[in-house]
């Protein structure tokens, strides 16, 4: 019997452990880029930083105006339909997700940067918006398959058209999941890199033509981490500490979000 | 009146299968793409690709093997190396700690991890791991790289906690409780319970959770590119440095000036490309059958 009681003790405490040990990885990396970043934070208007700051916006915003609208329909189309075409499509969004980002880099590379003859903020934003569809196609499915049937019902027996139950009753019904959903792919991508060595291929000036190749904070981290010189790789340690605080605020909205505008019936 | 409805209604319709099909077409370009731009390699090297152990773009002989297997090792050593530690956080979160504000920080926390981009795990294994792995290999009496193929590994073992434990959690949390307490009124301790009831019922989630965050590992990019080493050799030990298929494609393809070698670098993604859809597919398979 004490044996038993022992082993029990023995299997919380190595479970509790192991669970300590791998959170400590993420206190250190924090603990590296706080003090080796914020050091570097007053070059940040004198340096690469701000470009690459502007070009961050630049690509996530061209990412977002291809894949929100596309991601949202297709959201909707999935859990509107059914049929065998609905669960091809959602195949297809499946093995999307699960594409590896320099693959889709290369096809993007293939398909835009080769037939432009050049590196451009547009291929790279194209690039994430790849990245980003997936994300958003699957929280704006998952949202409206939680909202219950009879607002759909209630809306139709007044006469209301399909297309504008939908519009004006599912979506709206839906907002907070939706939204979220698209916070979170643009944290995802807003630490991307692999395609933009690609696509947006990276600039050292400030730069919004968005034909030309861009700057942006993934790429400048990654540049600058591994060259050589001291003040470069401790303004990359700078240009982490922004990229890390962009992708925790935009995670902390997210959540803030979905508390603030919950589904409630 | 009604005319004008059911018209907006057919448009809309229309507009809605349309972007289904949009998904549909995305992914045959993306696959089609693949293929074709890597024709001129397949038809050069044939099956001999895969196996083929020299990647020499001077001569133009372009054989994938050691990134092939540089892929395969880190991200089955990385799945290894994580395994306890994802395990004990989906046990620890889904059984022990149900409510309350220690799992709700563990939770946040283990988020926090996945969200951290992967450029930075790379840049902070560069400083932080590679001196530790420099330092053993100087204690093991071995060339001292410090980036090897431990060190992705490490990286990426990392990185795919959270993946394998947010999913291990739910597979958990699914156990019904009937069973449990069956347990637990036998006389069976927690760790009995957990052992003899719960890992056996969730065991095919489980599975697919570390499938699925294979799938990630074997795609990494960034982190591994930092770290590795990028040699095209074939590594003769976990201590040596390598390449992967995702990291030669990240270092070499803005070089790649002969039409061969682009084509041998396409050819990459579409190996790589395709060993990841197998994985994620089989992977969601298993998520799915378990929710149901």
């Amino acid at each position: 019997m004490l044996i038993r009681i022992i082993k029990n003790r023995l299997f919380l405490g190595a479970i509790v452990l192991f669970s300590i040990f791998s959170i400590i990885p993420l206190f250190l990396i924090l603990f590296f880029i706080f003090k080796n970043g914020i050091s570097s934070l007053d070059f940040l208007f004198t340096s690469q930083i701000l470009n690459a700051i502007v070009g961050t916006f630049i690509l996530i915003i061209l990412a977002g105006i291809f894949s929100i609208p596309l991601g949202i329909l297709a959201g909707i189309y999935l859990s509107e339909s059914k049929g065998r075409l609905v669960y091809f499509v959602r195949l297809c969004v499946e093995v999307l997700q699960g594409i590896p980002s320099i693959v889709i880099g290369i096809i993007v590379y293939l398909l835009i940067v080769v037939p432009m003859k050049g590196f451009s903020a547009i291929s790279g934003g194209f690039a994430l918006g790849i990245i980003m569809l997936p994300v958003i196609i699957k929280s704006t499915e998952e949202t409206l398959k939680l909202i219950p049937y009879f607002l759909k019902e209630a809306s139709l027996a007044l006469g209301v058209p399909y297309y504008k139950t939908i519009l004006k009753v599912i979506l709206p019904a839906g907002f907070s999941g939706i939204l979220t959903g698209i916070l979170l792919s643009i944290a995802r991508v807003s630490g991307e890199t692999a395609p933009l060595l690609l696509t947006a291929f990276g600039s050292c000036f400030m730069n919004l033509d968005i034909s030309k190749p861009i700057n942006s904070l993934p790429l400048l981290i990654f540049n600058y981490a591994t060259s050589p010189y001291s003040d470069w790789i401790s303004q990359a340690w700078g240009a982490s500490l922004i990229l890390v605080s962009l992708v925790l605020i935009l995670n902390i909205i997210a959540k803030l979000v979905v508390k603030k505008w919950k589904i409630q019936f | 009146m009604v005319d004008h409805y059911s018209n907006k209604e057919l448009i809309f319709k229309k507009i809605l299968f349309l972007s289904g099909l949009f998904i549909i077409a995305l992914l045959f370009t993306i696959f089609l793409t693949l293929i074709v731009s890597s024709f001129p390699s397949i038809k050069a090297f044939g099956l001999g690709f895969l196996s083929g152990k020299i990647w020499d773009p001077v001569f133009s002989q372009y054989g994938c093997f050691p990134f092939l297997l540089g892929t395969l090792i880190t991200a089955g050593l990385a799945l290894f190396l994580s395994f306890f530690f994802s395990l004990s956080i989906s046990i620890l979160i889904g059984e022990y700690l149900k409510k309350g504000i220690l799992p709700f920080l563990l939770k946040g926390l283990i988020d926090l991890l996945a969200g951290i981009p992967s450029v930075i795990y790379g840049f902070w294994g560069l400083f932080f791991l590679v001196p530790i792995v420099q330092k053993i290999e100087v204690f093991l009496g071995i060339t001292p790289y410090g980036v090897s193929i431990l060190t992705a590994s490490l990286v990426l073992s990392i990185m795919i906690i959270p993946y394998s434990a947010s999913i291990g959690r739910e597979v958990i949390s699914l156990v019904p409780s009937e069973i449990k307490e069956a347990g637990y009124s036998l006389g069976a301790t927690r760790y009995e319970v957990i052992r003899k009831v719960i890992l056996p019922y969730a065991k095919g989630g489980l599975f697919a959770g570390f499938l699925l965050s294979l799938g990630r590992a074997l795609g990494e990019t960034m982190a591994v590119t930092m770290v590795i080493g990028n040699s095209a050799l074939l590594p003769k030990n976990i201590f040596n440095p390598g390449n992967t298929m995702a990291s030669v494609i990240a270092n070499e393809i803005t070089e790649a000036t002969g039409k061969l070698y682009l084509s041998s670098l396409i050819e990459i993604g579409l190996v790589l490309f395709i060993l990841t859809t197998i994985v994620n597919i089989m992977g969601s398979y298993m998520v799915g059958r378990v929710k149901c």
